[in-house]
């Protein structure tokens, strides 16, 4: 009991020991509070005061479009701009009413921005004006104090460096506009551009990047005080495509001999085009930094067409250039041989109807070989009748015409391929024998795109292989091109026979495009001209035998031409058109010639070696791709088809 | 069956119910509902989404108090070695769970809560020790190798939630284990040795600390180091509550924990919350009701006649006065930023079933203050 007691008393003395501390405890805690809210608390309520959270949205970079050898198309490029910021503003009209009295600020940007003003965020920043002069941020800088609100920060500019070279292919940007929300916060943002054409459209998602987040603490007037917390935007992927810039350039300069062309190279193995323009053609660094009405004006006036990207969009008889199929459909019903000859006396009869030969005396006798050279209507005519629309028609679907390949860039048109059954469809009437005539050599209804007649080209000379084109190698490190092409089961024989007929096209003394052949051994191109009828040759024309070239510029002939190179070993292909460029040979064939010739100057292979051989070389040593190229397109068959 | 040896027993329910302590329950109530007050204006003046979920685990864990009062205090004796064991295992579990599957994990999902064993823990431990103690007498406490048993109860959960990793609360179960040891007698040049021997192993300690466990310290000692990170957290907290003034700002009128400024408000910063609103008053009110609560628990401890009842109410109140010191301490900036709960006030399931747990016991200690615990 007795030492019951003393561990009693032992515990009450440490019981309240252990009292005695919390007792401690809790009067520190009341001292430090009384600390902090008495003789503190001042401070603290001033600090309070200014304490104000930001978070403002960091838009991510928008990622480069390259050309296969990582030279820029589409960059940013840092320029001043002025913004500012609602909260910070007591009267928006007053400011920008001072604002434009130092530097020119377009009515209508006031008055698109003042309807944002009244929507957006009251924190976030509006954009005024981009792309200031050194002098206009000097100006603004100086008068700052009377612009409350304002202030002037580095944003990216989109920057097309090939101009209207590459308009077409890479489209541009543009602000957004009210369809074009998604609920993605960043289009809200202030100042962002989306891609609204081209590849910039295509891989709109792929360019824009991912945003970032920025929280800072400002004080009561808004200045930032301290980052609190960053999370950094991430840049859109880059976009690699397959076109060789200096190529492209090259192509759109020499279109621009005429008022209205269009023209595709491309590879013949892999489907890779490598040069795409389309003329006129605009500068697409106007659309980024605003166009004003008259210029708009201006473009939509253009008969020409400058927006529209003609090398896909364009739909043309074929012409002559149809002339291989109707000679393959021809071959396969085994209606002709190489042996096989007509005769040629300037017209064929067919049912009372005199259908004529381009040369009104007739070529004579001509085997296959001849008639494509020389493009001999009359052979086409006569062979047409024996095999019929159908099998012509089935020939040339296969080789892509008259329907749309699926080509990475939107806008794409499918053309036309007239059959029985088509037209039974469409008008709900028989087909008759003339038409099967008209159709033999790429008139009647027949429409292509140059795309497609560059496509239909490659299947012929790359062994019948059913390649499809495509301009964008990689978003990022994803590879998106071709893949190994299907065997369209074509005989090899019958597509040789086609295409010494091409060669002799060009290399022949009486070919047709013999004036624009290539010289060089090594380079030697074939090839077929067009020339398509835009209306009939009245009868009245034929007997005045009036010129062509003398009619309005809306009536005359489109001049066609397609070809391939090098002639044992064919890798290039090109379809070009003029729009009434009145003979294929005279105003097609030429431009062909120069395309196909610099796109084996400029084949990688050769550039390496013989720097000196290419105009525009220097530019690529001069001007290397701004980050290392870690994906040049593949370029090699062998390789190609991951 | 009624053991022999209780001299008294057999109260009914209706005198054992009488004989709850209200005065502690009406602390508990006031502590409660200025948790909840708050947890109300922590969401803008919104029962949703933590003052409804408190406000009913409160009256659950109410219930659940008031049963564990007036279960017999032998009943309590007896089981606390299951109880013990029961919640080593569970935090074994949550250790092999968390290296099998999803990483590090404190909790156990009961689907209407998350259960952190470690809080739970710490009540075993004191109930353990209690036990271990109680058939003790003075000679036996002060021999060291009685020691022996004391520091493997300690040391094993100790080592477990070390490996969750949760400094903060291994720390308290030291801190909580050493309060019991102490209050029963252990001799003093004991503690003054262990005080010596950690501030020798602190530099080695320093070593196993977790990157962002040395932060924490580092930003404790100069906030401004790390203004982006834990150090903010501070400094805002302390505007927060510097600028609430004597009276405060008012109800639902806190503009720093409203603008966002505070982390966690609803959980370890609920007292910044409720100083900026209710002011130096506000605060020192609550700090009254702690207060009270420890008088309370210290009276219950001295008045009850067995040893264990002793023990386990003082230790429950050391347990519960050592999150309070530990929490309010460092949203005031006086020790570095650890995760610990204020009881009853923060919003969190484990805490509060833990302090009302706690409280139970304490009070079945008081309505059974005259019982015979048997050895």
């Amino acid at each position: 009991m007795l030492q019951n007691d003393y561990s009693e008393k032992s515990f009450s003395r440490r019981a309240f020991f252990i009292g005695g501390l919390q007792l401690f405890g809790l009067t520190i805690l009341g001292a430090r509070l009384a600390w902090l809210q008495v003789a503190q608390g001042g401070r603290y309520k001033t600090l309070s005061d200014k304490n104000r959270i930001n978070i403002r949205m960091l838009a991510p970079s928008r990622g480069d479009i390259v050309d296969r050898f990582g030279v820029p198309l589409a960059v940013n490029t840092q320029n001043y701009r002025v913004s500012v910021i609602p909260e910070q503003v007591d009267d928006i009209k007053e400011v920008l009413h001072e604002l434009q009295k130092i530097i020119y600020v377009s009515d209508s940007d006031i008055k698109k921005l003042l309807k944002d003003f009244s929507r957006s965020a009251k924190f976030m920043p509006l954009n005024i004006k981009d792309d200031l002069t050194w002098e206009e941020v000097a100006k603004i800088e100086v008068n700052l104090p009377d612009l409350p609100g304002l202030f002037i920060d580095m944003g990216d500019v989109r920057t097309y460096p090939y101009k209207s070279a590459t308009a077409h292919v890479v489209g541009y940007v543009r602000a957004v506009s009210q369809k074009d929300l998604t609920g993605d916060p960043l289009l809200k943002l202030s100042g962002f551009k989306i891609g609204k054409t081209g590849i910039e459209k295509e891989y709109d998602l792929d360019l824009r990047g991912k945003a970032g987040a920025l929280e800072v603490e400002v004080n009561v007037v808004g200045r930032e005080v301290r980052e609190l917390k960053r999370k950094d935007a991430i840049s859109g992927n880059r976009i690699t495509l397959t076109i060789d810039g200096e190529l492209q350039r090259f192509t759109q300069e020499i279109l621009s001999r005429y008022k209205s062309a269009s023209a595709v190279i491309m590879d013949v193995h892999t489907g890779a085009v490598y040069a795409m323009a389309s003329h006129p053609s605009f500068d697409p660094n106007m659309f980024v930094r605003g166009l004003s009405k008259e210029e708009w004006q201006t473009m939509m006036d253009d008969p020409a067409l400058p927006q529209t990207n003609k090398a896909i969009a364009g739909q043309y008889p074929p012409a002559s250039t149809f002339k291989m199929i109707t000679a393959l459909a021809a071959l396969k019903a085994g209606i002709i041989n190489k042996r096989t000859k007509v005769f040629c006396s300037g017209y064929y009869e067919y049912g009372g109807d005199k259908f004529h030969c381009w040369k009104k005396q007739g070529h004579g006798s001509v085997d296959l070989f001849d008639a494509l050279a020389q493009s001999c209507d009359t052979y086409f005519y006569k062979i047409s009748t024996e095999v019929g629309i159908d099998a012509i028609a089935d020939m040339a679907r296969h080789f892509g015409l008259g329907s749309k390949l699926g080509f990475d860039i939107a806008g794409e048109k499918a053309g036309l391929i007239t059959d029985k059954k088509w037209k039974l469809k469409r008008f709900g009437k028989k087909w008759y024998g003339g038409e099967t005539i008209i159709s033999s050599i790429g008139q009647g209804g027949m429409k292509a795109t140059p795309l497609q007649l560059a496509v239909m080209t490659a299947r012929m000379v790359n062994g019948g292989k059913a390649v499809e084109p495509w301009i964008t190698g990689y978003s990022g490190d994803r590879f998106l091109g071709g893949r190994q092409w299907d065997d369209m089961g074509i005989s090899p024989a019958d597509l040789k026979l086609v295409m010494r007929g091409m060669e002799m096209a060009v290399n022949d003394k009486k070919g047709t495009a013999y004036k624009s052949r290539i010289e060089e051994p090594n380079w030697k191109m074939g090839g077929k001209t067009g020339t398509a009828q835009v209306q009939r040759i009245t009868k009245e024309h034929r007997r005045l035998g009036v010129k062509n070239a003398d009619l309005p510029w809306k009536q005359r002939h489109h001049a066609l031409f397609v070809g391939y190179a090098p002639l044992n070993n064919p890798r290039y292909v090109c379809s070009v058109v003029v729009e009434h460029g009145v003979g294929g040979s005279s105003a097609a064939a030429p431009l062909g010639k120069e395309l196909l010739k610099q796109a084996q100057m400029r084949d990688p292979a050769i550039t390496k070696m013989q720097p000196e051989l290419i105009k525009g070389a220097d530019i690529l040593q001069s001007w290397p791709p701004r980050k290392p190229v870690t994906n040049p397109i593949i370029t090699d068959i062998i390789t190609e088809g991951e | 069956m009624v053991s022999p040896i209780f001299v008294k027993d057999d109260l009914s329910i209706l005198q054992k119910i009488a004989s709850l302590n209200y005065w502690l329950i009406l602390l508990i109530f006031f502590v409660s509902m200025v948790g909840i007050a708050s947890l109300y204006s922590a969401a803008g003046g919104n029962m949703d989404p933590w003052a409804s979920k408190q406000l009913m685990r409160f009256g659950v864990g109410v219930i659940g108090m008031i049963i564990i009062a007036i279960i017999d205090i032998k009943w309590w004796y007896r089981l606390t070695w299951p109880i013990y064991f029961l919640g080593l295992s569970m935090l074994l579990f949550v250790e092999i769970k968390g290296h099998v599957g999803m990483g590090a994990q404190r909790w156990i999902d009961l689907g209407f809560m998350q259960l952190q064993p470690s809080e739970l823990m710490k009540i075993a431990v004191i109930m353990a020790l209690a036990r271990h103690f109680h058939g003790a007498s003075l000679e036996q406490a002060r021999r060291i190798s009685f020691l022996i048993i004391p520091a493997i109860v300690i040391i094993t959960p100790v080592l477990l939630v070390l490996m969750q990793p949760d400094l903060g609360t291994s720390l308290m179960i030291i801190m909580a284990g050493a309060a019991m040891i102490f209050m029963a007698g252990a001799p003093i040049w004991l503690f003054v040795a262990a005080v010596a021997l950690v501030g020798v192993s602190v530099p080695i300690a320093w070593q196993f600390l977790h990157d962002y466990q040395k932060q924490r310290v580092i930003t404790f000692l100069n906030p401004e180091s790390d203004p982006l990170g834990s150090g903010y957290h501070i400094i805002q907290s302390k505007i927060a509550i510097g600028s609430g003034g004597i009276e405060g700002k008012g109800f639902l009128q806190g503009t720093q924990s409203h603008l966002n400024f505070l982390p966690e408000k609803q959980t370890d910063f609920i007292f910044t919350l409720w100083v900026e609103e209710w002011g130096l008053l506000g605060g020192l009110g609550l700090l009254t009701g702690f207060l009270l609560i420890f008088i309370s628990a210290l009276s219950t401890a001295l008045t009850c006649k067995h040893n264990f009842g002793r023990y386990l109410a003082l230790g429950v109140s050391v347990n519960f006065s050592l999150y309070v010191f530990i929490n309010i301490s460092m949203v005031m900036g006086l020790i570095p930023v650890v995760g610990a709960p204020l009881p009853l006030v923060s919003y969190g399931g484990t805490s509060m079933l833990a302090a009302l747990i706690g409280f139970g016991l304490m009070m079945s200690c008081g309505i059974y203050r005259h019982s015979k615990v048997t050895r």
